[in-house]
Formats: structure tokens, C-alpha cells, sequence
């Protein structure tokens, strides 16, 4: 696997997992790439709500970044840990040439869609739909808070070091790992937020996105 | 000429008081369709506007609309309200006066929309939102006139453009309006003029006596580099103790803090003194203003926030510390003392550092020779306009022929193209990508030969985001422990973000302890230190205009200074006699070896955002040469580059077109782009500013808009929201345009002078900080004796 700059290994767990500095997680045991909150079609969705009129790029650029860590782990499996599409109307009204640029990511890979609280509802577009995934002994879901050591998404978590813009970042509790979104057009969550104090416990961590991942201690 | 309603007549009469002369002049010219008044502060402009009004409004006039008035400050609204209501009641006339801003209640802005007044008073971002509704013909179908008030200051910003573009509205909705625009003076009357109507014609008021004006002459020579004036701080006292009221005007909010501060500390006598600027909380703003009218104070440590407005009745000496970097805003700041007309304003300069005595000498014959600077306008920013067509689609569908015909009548826009008039409205309308994805659900639809918002309950989050005027993120600063209690003031966002807990730092004069962020609260808590450890927040740095560098270089021609403070025609002379000082005409570049390293000093005068650009534009050509530049800093005046290796011939650096290839790389990828393009973007409507009523907080909106940045310059480089914002760069923040502009002047006369060790005109570069302005007392110390060292091997000491 190339560039080992931009990723950071760690235990979690039972597993050996790997931050990559584009905010996916890798397994490489089990060669599996796990991405969170794409958002695919937010742009669309706010047009269509007779909101401003964002650049409409958000879903290739995300598609861009998708094929790359693709590519460059070689992973086999691939689960996106909900709110994968805005809303499900968004994934229906896909551009045609994202739809087949996905069909072609997901050609010949293990592919699992995880709902979310934006797509609560089988998608047309193939792969597997689940409402959690068990694998190399942890629990994927999309809104953390349950039991076993458990990888979720959901609150879009970003943090900052001081004097630096806040980026979206991975947060790393004793039993619960939560990813950053994965999509283009995502806001954040602090990770000083309180939220987190529950689901994180003490001594809590972050690994910061951006050219090279950071850890850090979770900011308070 | 149209004659005042007798009761009123007679009222002016009983109280003693006559009309001057421009005031008269404009019941003359009342049935001109556009006229500009241009007169000095307190020569009573606002009520030589709104005569015409009281005499067509007669005594016991008819309801409705008769006169808007537009002011830049809600706060003189109110001002405005109370001073037209003495005379109207006074003299028992029935016209009803009132004021609309964002601060008026819901049921009183809904009863004025049913109900107008005769006249009312309100401010351009009031005014967008009134024409936004769908009963504005109704509303404003029977105007007479409009009057806009400080239109100078209007014109300076977006703000003004806005505006005339909803006068060109209100001409269509009240065919027949008569404008008046009121101004204190200005460089180029008749370019004013066009902004305000092509029909206007001007009336120059008698401009009063010239200022009593000069620089403060102190015992102790001012330091040779730095802001604040802290060492004139006991001549300061001593002038406020002998005026009634002074004001003590400084460039920038940290630099009035750090002042305000030793202000405190030096004065035995307890004077009461306060402190105005734009970071303090309202409250504490509106404390210090109802002292200062009831005359409790006797000064005001302040900033631009007092450029403007309220009228001070008391002011006698106005002191303005730090060189002023603009003739205009001096002469401004100047007519704030003694409000009264006929009688010459005082005046004091107190230039912060050596090469501010040169500045200061420059601007003090400036105001002598009544010379104005300012920049010439460029066309009405494009921005605006899209926002304007997504405003008019909410007041109502329309022909997009007409629309572009009365854009074209407002006169920042009467050169907009019909092409560039369609590109605003196809961005409004589809968003304007290469990509058309939103066929489906374009922001606004074509029916029946009308455009008309697809979604009208998008008029209401329209109406929200209207407006010209970008907040700064800004975080409050309370003390802990006191969430509920007033806040100390508040602080930029970026600037917070810098702090660690134990960091001290000033506001409101108080050395406060960083303790942690709440929300969106910091929260600190009181210090026993007399020293904070970093300054504050950048706030607004100036770059000195064009006719204020032109003068300076005309200062450094003479062939002896007596008009200069000694220590200063000392410093000149040798900077003369061991190298050159810079010419009109040619641009001087000192290459010399100091402290181990390389230097180059560039004195172009271009400008601090100008000198700061050449820095980084001519680093970039000298990494790409080897010549192992390490790092520049920049004036308004020069730019100091340092590195490793000498440069004897400086002139293969400054090629313009190699300069503006290395700009196209640079400017793409730069923080200053990034702020501008969410500005840009705000206005235009891409993004939105509240949502369901709840203001987005910046963090939020900078965030999203840094990504929207990245993504449209990657994926349509040439989407119109990128050419607007690039546009505005390179005359603004970037300044490209002074950085072309000088190196045209001088024409290839490129002087290298190779110095055996560092000039003294170079010398002050030396202490000029980077990032923060001001350092605790070890570093002072250090500098002062790094400063002496420099001195010494000067020659200086």
C-alpha cells in the first residue's frame, strides 16, 4: 500500500485498522475500506428545495477522492456507513455519469450500504443493503451509541489545533470509533461538543484529516 | 424659489436663527431632479436636505410618502428624528417623522408599510428589504423626494451601490423623484456627481475657514519604528487637560486599546477619558456616547467608529495619533472638533514613529493646499447586482429588458453591459455552471415573457440575506463565571483562535487572562498584570493613499527640511549623503549585508497590501533565480526582503508580465482570495447567511464557503462568483493594480545601490513586526537593544 505519510495505524479493539488522511478507514486484514455521510446529491437537494443554487460538483469531487483511496488500498470490500445520499430522492436523480462512475467502483467489490438517518430505504443501484454490518469483530453502524466496539459516522466530527481552521477528524473512544464525513459538502461537529462525552469516554483521542493525518488528544 | 410654510418661517425667526446661504440654495433648486450638496461638517447639510420637504409638505399636509431619507448609521436615524421633530413641533406643523431600521419592532415596521409616514428615515439595507415586497409600488407610489445623507461614505463601499441601485427602482415605482445627495467634501465633486444621476447637478457650500492644524510638538524624539505614540502620551494629557473636549483618533482598535490603556496609567490626574470603537459591546459604546454628550468626559480615546455621525457639540481639539494614512479621512476627522460653522476646527498630528514625521509633514500640506485623496471607482461591483435581480424577482416577476434598462440608469452601473447583465442573471437564475444541472430547479423561472422565482416561499429566505454589510466572525468575551452579564466586547475569531489559556491580552483597556472557549463565548478572566502578552485583534490596517506617498517622495526632494523636527532632518540627510533617497519617477533598491544575512529594500511606495504582494510576487522570482530569499516584510513604502545570497542588480526581478505570471499561480491558492470569494459569494446569494431565522455562525459559513472555493476552482475555474472575486482582489487586499501602476511610472529606472552595511531609511524595516503588532515588555526590551545595536552601526546614535 502506498504513501505512508497520509495514513496512521492504530488498534481498535480486536482489529488493526488504518486512519487515512482523507477521512476513510482501511482494514487491511480485511482489505476493506469503510467510508462515512458521502452526501452524494446535496447540491441537488437544496435546489430542489428552492435553496441557493451550490456549485454542482460536490458529488464527483467526492467520487474523485472515493476512487483514489480505491485504488491505492486495492480494497475488496467496501462499506458506506449511511447518509450516504442526501435523501433518496437525491441517489434516484444521480447525473448519469456519476451513476456509471459508481457502477464502476462498485464492479467486482463486496459493497454494503449502511442507512442513515438522510437515506432510511433500499437504494437502486446494487450492493448490499443493511441496517448494521458485523466484521473482523466490530459493529458498523451509522449513529453510534450501542454496545461492542463500534465503528459509526453520523455527527460529522471536526477539531482544530490552536491557531489552525478546524478540519474534519476521526474520534477514537474506548470502545467507540466514530469517522469524519467523507462527502464534499459537510459541515462539522466540534469535538469539544458534549455529545461526545458519552460515547467517548476519558482520555478520548482525534486524528485530524488533511494532507497528513494528526493524532491528538480529543479537545475539551 | 419654493418659500417655507409661514408657521415654520416664524418659528426659525422667534428662535433667532437664519438660514446660511447653501441652505437657501437648495429651496431654490428644489425642483431640480438631482442635486449634490457638498458642505463642511457642521454647516447644517441635513437640514439644508430636508427644507425643500418641510416647505412642499406645508403645514397640514395630506397622508403618504413623501421623503425618504437614507443614512449610512442607524444610530443617526434616531439622531435625525429628534432634531427634524423641534422645529416641526415647535412651529405646530402636522408632518409625521419616523425612522425604520433593523432595530424597529415587527408591528411598527408592519403599521409604516399600511401607513407610511410623511417622512421617513432609514438606511439602505431597510430600504432593500421595503422594496422587496410585493406592495412596494403601493408604498412608494406618491414619493417626492429622497435624500442621502454622508453620500461620501456611502459611495466608499457596496453599500452605495446597492443604493442607487434601489434609487433607479424608486424612479420607476415614483416616476418624477427629485434626489438630494449630501456630502462633506470631497476629492472629485463631479465623479460623486455621475455616482449619484446622470442629471445632477452640484452646489458647493462655503467650505469655512481652514483648520488650525499642526503636529504636536514633544520633548522626547518619537521612536524609530512602531505605532501607538505611547511617548507622547504626557504632551497628550496635558492638551486634554487644557480643551473642554478632545478626541484622540487612532488607526486601528489594538493600537487605541494599547493606548488607552498607558492612558490610564499616566494619568495622576484623573481626567475621565473613555474609550469608542467597533469591537466594544453596544452597551458599552452607548455608555460612553451619553457621557460624552452630557459632556462628562473629557476625551475619547476612539477609531473610525467616530468618523461619522452623532454630533458632538463640545469637541474643541481633535488629536489624531499615527500618521493618517488618507488626506480625506483626516480632514474628516479634523471637522469632528467644534461642530460649529465659521469657526476654524483644531487640529493635532502625532506621528507614531520617525518615518511618520515625514508623513505627517506630507498630509499637514495636503490639508494647506486642499489636496483630497481617493482612489478612482471602478464599475459597480457585479455581486450587488445579482443580488439586486434576486430581490426584484421577490418584489416581483420581470422583463429582463426593462430590468437591464433601469440598472443602467443608476450610475455606478451605466457602463454594465447587456452581456454582463445576462451573466448576473443566468447565475441568479440557473447558477451559472458550466455543468447545467439545475434545469429542473432554477432558482428563477421564464413564464409568459417574466421572470419570477420558481419557489415564492424562497422570498422569505431571500429577504433575509439582503444586504451589503459582512459581519467579521467575532467571538464575545465575557468574564467567566458571568455568562449572563454585559460582555467585555468582542474579539475576531481568527485572533481567538491564536489563544492559549493563560494568554493575557487587552480590551475595553483591561488586561483580561484567556481561560477557554464556551460556545461561542471566550471567557477570561481578570489579570493583575499590567502588561498583556499579545496585542489584540488585527483590525483595519490602512494602506496609505496614492497622493499621501506622491507628497512624501516630494519631501524627500528638498534640498534642506526646515519645516521638520531636527532629529528627523538629521535622519534624511544621511540617508542622502551615504545613499539616496527615492524619487518620483525612478524606484530605488538597496542591496547591503547585515547580521549575516542578505537584504534587499524595495521602496516602491505602492502601498502596504502593494509592498506586500511585490514581497511575495519578487521572493517567488528570486527562489526560482537561487537566490535564497528567507523571508520579506512590508510597509506602505518598501519591501525588505532577506536571504542568503547578494543581489548586486535587482532590476531582472521586477519584470511586470513575469511578476503577473507568478500572480496567477499565487493568487489561486491564497487565504486573502478565500475571505474575498465569501464575501462575494454572500452578497451574490450563492450562500446564505441565516437560515429559519437563525444567523449561521461564521465558523460554519467560512468553512463551507473555503470548500465551495476549492470545488469551483477545480471544476469551473471560470464560473462568474471566481471572476468577480479575483477582480476585487487585485484591487483590493492583493492591490495588484499599484504594484502595475508604479512599475509603469518608473519605466524601467531601476536604481541598485550596493551599500557596505544597512541604510538609514532602511533601518526602521528592521523592527516592523509581522504577525503581532506589539510584544510584553521582555521583547520590548530586546528590541530596543537589537534597536540600538542597528542605530549605532547606522551611524544613527
Amino acid at each position: 500500500m502506498p504513501g505512508l505519510t497520509d495514513m496512521l495505524k492504530f488498534t481498535f479493539g480486536p482489529a488493526d485498522v488504518t486512519a487515512l488522511a482523507s477521512g476513510a478507514l482501511y482494514l487491511p486484514a480485511q482489505n476493506l475500506l469503510c467510508v462515512s455521510d458521502l452526501h452524494f446529491g446535496k447540491s441537488e437537494r437544496l435546489a430542489r428545495r428552492g435553496g441557493t443554487l451550490l456549485p454542482p460538483y460536490e458529488t464527483r469531487a467526492t467520487l474523485d477522492k472515493l476512487d483514489l483511496d480505491l485504488t491505492r488500498t486495492g480494497a475488496r470490500s467496501v462499506i458506506c456507513l449511511g447518509d450516504s445520499f442526501d435523501d433518496l430522492a437525491a441517489a434516484d436523480s444521480l447525473e448519469e455519469d456519476c451513476r456509471l462512475w459508481l457502477t464502476r467502483l462498485m464492479a467486482g467489490r463486496v459493497w454494503t450500504w449502511v442507512e442513515g438517518n438522510h437515506d432510511p430505504g433500499p437504494l437502486d443501484l446494487g450492493g448490499t443493503h443493511r441496517a448494521e454490518v458485523t466484521c473482523a469483530g466490530l459493529i458498523f453502524r451509522h449513529e453510534g451509541g450501542g454496545a461492542g466496539f463500534e465503528v459509526s459516522g453520523h455527527f460529522h466530527p471536526k477539531a482544530s489545533l490552536p491557531g489552525r481552521g478546524a478540519k474534519p477528524c476521526f474520534l477514537i473512544g474506548q470502545s467507540r470509533l466514530i469517522l469524519p464525513a467523507y462527502g464534499t459538502y459537510t459541515g462539522g461537529l466540534r469535538a469539544e461538543d458534549p455529545v461526545f462525552d458519552a460515547l467517548l469516554g476519558p482520555r478520548a483521542r482525534a486524528i485530524l484529516t488533511g494532507a497528513k493525518p494528526l493524532l491528538i488528544p480529543r479537545p475539551r | 424659489m419654493i418659500a417655507l410654510p409661514a408657521p415654520l418661517a416664524t418659528y426659525f425667526a422667534n428662535q433667532g436663527w437664519s438660514l446660511h446661504s447653501h441652505q437657501t440654495a437648495m429651496l431654490a433648486r428644489a425642483d431640480q431632479p438631482s442635486t449634490l450638496l457638498i458642505a463642511p461638517t457642521g454647516g447644517g447639510k441635513t437640514l439644508a436636505g430636508f427644507l425643500p420637504t418641510l416647505a412642499e409638505l406645508g403645514a397640514t399636509p395630506p397622508p403618504g410618502l413623501h421623503t425618504l431619507y437614507i443614512s449610512p448609521l442607524k444610530a443617526l436615524t434616531a439622531d435625525i428624528r429628534r432634531n427634524l421633530r423641534t422645529p416641526i413641533e415647535g412651529a405646530g406643523l402636522t408632518i409625521r417623522v419616523e425612522d425604520r431600521t433593523g432595530d424597529t419592532t415587527y408591528t411598527q415596521r408592519r403599521r409604516q408599510r399600511a401607513d407610511p409616514p410623511h417622512i421617513l428615515l432609514t438606511t439602505p439595507e431597510s430600504l432593500a428589504l421595503l422594496l422587496s415586497y410585493e406592495d412596494a409600488p403601493r408604498i412608494f407610489a406618491g414619493l417626492q423626494r429622497v435624500i442621502i445623507d454622508e453620500l461620501h461614505a456611502l459611495a466608499e463601499s457596496k453599500r452605495g451601490d446597492q443604493l442607487m441601485l434601489q434609487l433607479a427602482r424608486l424612479d420607476s415605482l415614483a416616476p418624477g423623484l427629485r434626489r438630494i445627495g449630501l456630502s462633506a467634501t470631497v476629492e472629485d465633486p463631479p465623479a460623486l456627481a455621475a455616482y449619484l444621476g446622470a442629471r445632477t447637478q452640484i452646489h458647493l457650500a462655503d467650505p469655512g475657514p481652514d483648520p488650525d492644524i499642526a503636529m504636536l510638538i514633544t520633548d522626547l524624539a518619537p521612536p524609530w519604528s512602531g505605532g501607538g505614540g505611547k511617548y507622547a502620551i504626557p504632551a497628550i494629557l496635558e492638551q486634554v487637560a487644557q480643551h473642554k473636549t478632545t478626541l484622540i483618533f487612532h488607526n486601528t482598535r489594538a493600537q487605541a486599546e494599547i493606548f488607552f490603556h498607558n492612558l490610564w496609567l499616566a494619568n495622576s490626574d484623573d481626567l475621565p477619558i473613555g474609550i469608542h470603537h467597533g469591537s466594544l459591546s453596544r452597551e458599552q459604546r452607548e455608555r460612553v456616547e451619553t457621557a460624552m454628550t452630557a459632556g462628562d468626559l473629557r476625551a475619547v480615546v476612539c477609531t473610525g467608529s467616530l468618523d461619522l455621525g452623532l454630533d458632538w457639540g463640545d469637541v474643541d481639539l481633535v488629536i489624531q495619533v499615527g500618521a493618517p494614512k488618507n488626506v480625506k479621512r483626516l480632514v474628516q476627522r479634523i471637522g469632528r472638533a467644534n461642530h460649529r460653522y465659521n469657526a476654524p476646527s483644531k487640529a493635532l498630528l502625532v506621528p507614531a514613529n520617525r518615518f511618520e514625521v515625514v508623513e505627517c509633514q506630507a498630509a499637514l500640506s495636503a490639508v494647506r493646499d486642499h489636496a483630497l485623496d481617493g482612489e478612482p471607482r471602478g464599475p459597480g461591483p457585479r455581486d450587488v447586482l445579482c443580488q439586486h435581480i434576486l430581490a426584484s424577482a421577490c418584489a416581483a416577476p420581470f422583463d429582463a429588458d426593462a430590468l437591464y434598462a433601469e440598472i443602467a440608469t443608476a450610475g455606478p452601473y451605466a457602463t454594465l453591459t447587456r452581456s454582463q447583465f445576462d451573466d448576473c442573471l443566468d447565475f441568479v437564475a440557473t447558477g451559472g455552471y458550466a455543468l447545467r444541472a439545475y434545469d429542473k430547479w432554477q432558482r428563477l423561472m421564464l413564464k409568459a415573457g417574466k421572470w419570477q422565482l420558481r419557489d415564492p416561499r424562497a422570498a422569505a429566505l431571500i429577504r433575509q440575506n439582503l444586504g451589503t454589510i459582512i459581519d467579521i466572525e467575532t467571538l464575545k468575551v465575557r468574564y467567566r463565571r458571568q455568562m449572563g452579564g454585559t460582555p467585555l466586547g468582542e474579539i475576531e475569531e481568527s485572533f481567538a483562535a491564536t489563544l492559549t489559556k493563560g494568554d493575557t491580552f487587552l480590551i475595553g483597556g483591561q488586561v483580561v487572562r484567556y481561560e477557554g472557549l464556551n460556545e461561542m463565548n471566550v471567557e477570561v478572566s481578570r489579570s493583575p498584570g499590567r502588561d498583556p502578552k499579545v496585542a489584540v485583534f488585527s483590525g483595519t490596517k490602512f494602506a496609505t493613499s496614492t497622493l499621501l506617498t506622491q507628497r512624501i517622495l516630494q519631501v524627500f526632494q528638498q534640498p534642506t527640511w526646515p519645516d521638520l523636527p531636527r532629529h528627523t532632518a538629521e535622519w534624511l540627510a544621511l540617508q542622502r549623503e551615504v545613499s539616496e533617497l527615492p524619487q518620483p519617477g525612478r524606484l530605488l533598491i538597496e542591496s547591503f549585508p547585515h547580521d549575516g544575512r542578505e537584504h534587499l529594500c524595495i521602496y516602491g511606495f505602492a502601498g502596504r497590501n502593494g509592498q506586500q504582494t511585490l514581497g511575495l510576487l519578487v521572493t517567488k522570482v528570486m527562489e526560482e533565480r537561487g537566490h535564497a530569499p528567507l523571508g520579506f516584510v512590508a510597509t506602505d513604502y518598501a519591501t525588505l526582503i532577506w536571504g542568503l545570497d547578494p543581489v548586486l542588480d535587482a532590476a531582472p526581478l521586477l519584470n511586470l508580465d513575469q511578476l503577473r505570471d507568478g500572480l496567477e499561480g499565487w493568487l489561486a491558492g491564497n487565504a486573502v482570495m478565500k475571505r474575498g470569494f465569501r464575501n462575494v459569494a454572500l452578497i451574490a446569494g450563492l450562500i446564505e447567511r441565516s437560515h429559519q431565522g437563525r444567523r449561521k455562525s461564521g465558523r460554519q459559513a467560512t468553512f463551507s464557503s473555503d470548500i465551495l472555493y476549492d470545488t469551483l476552482l477545480k471544476y469551473d475555474p471560470n464560473h462568474l462568483m471566481l471572476a468577480i472575486t479575483r477582480e476585487e482582489a487585485l484591487r483590493g487586499m492583493v492591490d495588484f493594480s499599484r504594484i502595475e501602476e508604479m512599475l509603469t511610472r518608473i519605466d524601467g529606472r531601476i536604481d541598485t545601490r550596493r551599500l557596505p552595511r544597512l541604510s538609514p531609511l532602511s533601518a526602521p524595516m528592521f523592527f516592523e513586526p509581522g504577525k503581532i503588532p506589539v510584544q510584553g515588555a521582555g521583547r520590548e526590551r530586546l528590541a530596543e537593544d537589537a534597536a540600538r545595536a542597528l542605530l549605532r552601526d547606522a551611524g544613527l546614535d
